[in-house]
């Protein structure tokens, strides 16, 4: 066992407190003392994106961070998303059935929110790119991609 | 699929951080981005006893403005880069690069002093470094020294590092006006890394006459590697399809034994650097001539 650090981060707009060994990453920490079991992990390697989370603004693989690395860092997790009713993201996933088991989801969620965070109206290509990092085993990514297209359809819509 | 235990230290500043590596020789590792060392800690194929972070040496993190070309500090990440209008103007062959860079989530944490201190043979940045003659700033306990790209990139996975010396700043000189660039991978997947790559520049003279050629393979040997009889084989000449298809062939047999893997034979790779030569070369003459 390794020392211990006292680390103190912001997720989904509440302040947590907790102790960290230096080696727990930061999917383990969220999951595990945090109960935040909404992101998932998957490959544990960076590859697959199912534990993509927002860290100050952008979207990071959080097993390929350290959890006393996010010491003062604001987080967005896929609990974050909606707020006591489903996010239009989540709502456009839900209807264009851009899910089917459900284990790549937050990710695919969260990547999808810092694009459209970014850029309102992306074209089919930059929706490729942003979504190039997540892999999902079920749905053939079409109906992802439609999922995607609509969410930002809808975000136009509620801003307009 | 957890990494072993380890200490952590997070200077502040460079010299800080170099006086804890010299302090804690043999036994410490620089953290950079973590985008190729955390796989390697989860997969605990490394076992550092103390991982030193550089996230908070914030003096490391700027793209400058220098001689006409870029100066841009080591823990500068890929994001930044990539958004960098000073980069898309004074370096487009860097900001191309980068795109190929993994993904977006990668990039984002993903430092440019990480993938050149992590020396891998298929990655992009190092490739971009040979070409474009990069000079790396390096921090030790005897202070700072400069050192080539052709220098840096020793073996796989292996740079001229000293053990307490932490790379700092990577200089990149600009192109020429009658400069033209092309850089082209083929990986099986967007995002993945390179089963074989080129970096390519050409200055073309009024009359129309290679004056220079680099030409930069990557993904094929253990460090990029530039093919000096391919690029010797382009001056004085008039760019035309038959002259680089010859130069492209050169640059092929240059290598002696290309990368064999699970993702493609040395002879295919071998294929690649030929055809992607060929195709460089063909984009960096179009480019020199707009």
């Amino acid at each position: 066992m390794t020392t211990t650090r006292q680390i103190r981060l912001t997720v989904n707009g509440m302040t947590y407190e907790g102790r960290a060994e230096p080696r727990t990453t930061l999917v383990d920490f969220l999951r595990a003392e945090l109960g935040l079991t909404g992101t998932h992990v998957g490959c544990e390697h960076g590859v697959c994106g199912a534990c993509t989370i927002i860290v100050n603004g952008q979207s990071v693989r959080s097993c390929l961070m350290l959890a006393v690395q996010a010491d003062g860092a604001s987080l967005m997790t896929v609990e974050g998303l909606g707020d006591g009713k489903l996010h239009p993201i989540q709502e456009a996933f839900m209807e264009e059935h851009g899910l089917q088991c459900g284990f790549c989801t937050p990710g695919f969620l969260m990547a999808t929110y810092e694009l459209l965070q970014q850029n309102q109206d992306p074209s089919d290509e930059e929706i490729k790119d942003a979504l190039g990092g997540q892999i999902c085993r079920c749905t053939g990514y079409q109906a992802i991609f439609r999922s995607v297209r609509l969410a930002a359809a809808k975000l136009k819509t509620a801003e307009a | 699929m957890k990494p072993p235990p380890f200490e952590y230290l997070d200077p502040r500043t460079a010299a800080e951080a170099i006086s804890l590596l010299q302090q804690h020789e043999g036994e410490a590792k620089i953290l950079a981005g973590g985008q190729s060392l955390m796989p390697l800690l989860n997969m605990r194929m490394a076992r550092p006893g103390i991982l030193i972070d550089l996230a908070k040496v914030t003096e490391l993190n700027y793209v400058r403005a220098a001689n006409g070309g870029l100066a841009i500090g080591a823990m500068t990440t890929k994001r930044s880069i990539e958004d960098s209008e000073l980069v898309q103007k004074r370096q487009p062959l860097l900001h191309a690069a980068t795109l190929l860079v993994a993904h977006p989530q990668i990039r984002n944490r993903g430092t440019l002093g990480g993938s050149m201190a992590h020396a891998d043979p298929a990655a992009e940045y190092p490739a971009v470094a040979i070409a474009l003659d990069a000079e790396f700033r390096v921090l030790g306990p005897r202070g700072e020294r400069s050192i080539s790209a052709r220098d840096f990139f020793v073996t796989y996975l292996t740079t001229a590092l000293e053990p307490a010396e932490v790379l700092t700043e990577v200089r990149l000189p600009a192109l020429s006006e009658r400069s033209g660039w092309s850089f082209i991978e083929l990986a099986r997947r967007h995002g993945d890394f390179a089963l074989a790559g080129v970096a390519a520049t050409l200055d073309l003279e009024r009359g129309g006459q290679c004056s220079s050629a680099r030409i930069v393979l990557f993904g094929i040997g253990p460090t990029a590697l530039r093919v000096e009889e391919a690029e010797q084989s382009l001056i004085g000449e008039r760019p035309s399809e038959s002259l680089f298809q010859q130069a492209a062939k050169k640059a092929s047999e240059a290598i002696d034994e290309p990368l064999s893997d699970i993702h493609a034979s040395g002879e295919y790779r071998r294929h690649l650097a030929r055809v992607l030569t060929r195709r460089a070369l063909t984009e960096a003459a179009t480019r020199a001539r707009a």
